[in-house]
Order: C-alpha cells, then sequence, then structure tokens
C-alpha cells in the first residue's frame, strides 16, 4: 500500500496514494496507523482524495483506527471522500462516527 | 426472459483478485445503461462492492485463505435481473437471514453481509455440489420511454 505522512503542528496527514481500500489491503492501513500511534502520533487525519472505492474491511481499518486513536486520547478524522465514497460512509452509518471534512485545511484547523 | 450477456470465471483464492473481479462487475453495470435502477456510476460501485465483499467472505471465511483452493464467480444478466453466483469450496460461512440491520458503526466487522443484503433484491446462500454458493438477484427496471429496446 502506498501512503506519504506529513507532520503538521497539530496532527499528521495521512494520504493514501490508492484507487481501492478492500480486503486485499485494509491490514497495511491498520498497520500503517498503528506505526503512527507507537510513534505517540494519534491525532490524524486521512486524505482519501485518491480512493474511489472501499468496501467493508476499508471501513473496518479506519473504524479500528478511530477506535485506537480515542484510546490514547487522540483522533482520526477524513478528509476528501470521493462521491461513492461518502455514501457508503452514510449506508452503513459512520459518517455519524468520523469527522469528515471537505479537505485537509479545514480537518487541521479542527483540531 | 432474454439471456443477453453472461460471465464466468474461476480464479484463484487470493484477495489480489478480487480488484480483477470487482472491475468485471463495474463492466457488467456499464451494459445497463437503459435501466433506471440508480445512476451508471452509483450501480457500477454496487455491483463492484458487492463482488467484492462476496468474494472476499468466499476467500476469507469459506476456503479459509487455502491457496489451493479457487472461487468461481457467474454473472448472468437477463432482460429484467442482473444475477451474481459466487461458489467457494469450504464449510460455508454465517449468512444472517432475519431482518437487515445496520451494524454497530463502532464495530470493525460484520458489514459485508449487510451490504450485500441492502443493496442486492435477493440473497441465498447453499450447498452446492463441491462447497456453497452465494446467489444474489438485482431486479432491473427498464425506463418507462425505452421499454420498447
Amino acid at each position: 500500500m502506498i501512503v506519504t505522512s506529513k507532520d503538521y503542528d497539530k496532527a499528521v496527514v495521512m494520504n493514501i496514494e490508492e484507487e481501492r481500500l478492500d480486503a486485499h489491503n485494509s491490514n497495511e492501513l491498520k498497520n500503517e496507523l498503528m506505526n503512527l500511534f507507537e510513534e505517540g502520533k494519534s491525532n490524524i487525519v486521512i486524505n482519501l482524495q485518491h480512493v474511489r472505492f472501499i468496501d467493508s474491511s476499508g471501513l473496518g481499518a479506519l473504524v479500528s483506527g478511530f477506535k485506537n486513536a480515542g484510546s490514547r486520547e487522540g483522533s482520526v478524522k477524513l478528509c476528501a471522500l470521493q462521491k461513492q465514497v461518502k455514501s457508503m460512509f452514510e449506508l452503513t452509518r459512520l459518517h455519524r462516527v468520523f469527522e469528515i471534512f471537505p479537505g485537509e485545511e479545514e480537518a487541521l484547523a479542527s483540531f | 426472459m432474454k439471456n443477453l450477456l453472461e460471465v464466468d470465471i474461476k480464479v484463484p483464492n487470493q484477495t489480489k483478485y478480487l480488484r480483477l473481479i470487482g472491475q468485471i462487475g463495474e463492466n457488467v453495470a456499464g451494459t445497463l445503461q437503459k435501466f433506471n435502477n440508480s445512476d451508471p456510476e452509483e450501480l457500477a460501485y454496487h455491483i463492484n462492492l458487492v463482488l467484492t465483499e462476496a468474494m472476499a467472505n468466499a476467500i476469507k471465511h469459506a476456503n479459509k485463505n487455502d491457496p489451493d483452493k479457487d472461487v468461481h464467480i457467474s454473472i448472468n444478466l437477463t432482460d429484467d435481473q442482473l444475477s451474481i453466483k459466487v461458489y467457494d469450496q469450504g464449510q460455508g460461512f454465517d449468512i444472517s437471514s432475519g431482518d437487515i440491520v445496520t451494524p454497530d458503526p463502532e464495530l470493525e466487522h460484520g458489514r459485508g453481509v449487510f451490504l450485500i443484503r441492502t443493496l442486492m433484491d435477493s440473497v441465498k446462500y447453499r450447498r452446492c455440489e463441491k462447497g456453497n454458493v452465494l446467489e444474489m438477484h438485482k431486479l432491473l427496471h427498464k425506463t418507462s420511454n425505452n421499454t420498447k429496446d
């Protein structure tokens, strides 16, 4: 999985450079998030601008990160969701769990 | 019931093939422009998703990630429905048959079957010769102004 991360004052922005987030690569996303937590970084913005497709495993990996961040008094927030990806969050009611922003700037400003 | 399209494919029991199968589903959905179930982009996503979820369940839960097993997928399009069958070679997995209930949003697992049952009109899982088959159907409604096509 290709992921790039950039540190800002209040949070890390993780950019997922993949078109699909599914059962083939969702464990890698969990591991990438776990690596950040182990570095003491628990406020994270995940930029999903490149993700065109997400399945239940991809959603599960994001929920896992959300819960892990919460247990470390941090937070995982999302930004730049494509239309169909956003509709998956609505269908599964996950839009009520995650804070979702149009872009990185708005997400970073919320910390 | 006119048979318009039939796709039969057997792939190794590996998640790296999810993308391929999902893409085939999107391409099949692309032939459904004359139906008004939903907008074409949404329908393509839903077919991709249903195939991805069904195949991931077959690989992980039924075939237990055994690399020597296969998953067989059959997509059949008639003039009034899209049928998808996903055959596994394992002991099967649990697919609830009661009311469709949205899973607790804070759970990490349990959304796959919910998504399949929500997006398809009928879903059955039964034993077959070499394992089990997940049978899913979506009814297609023609738009009123091109029913003579």
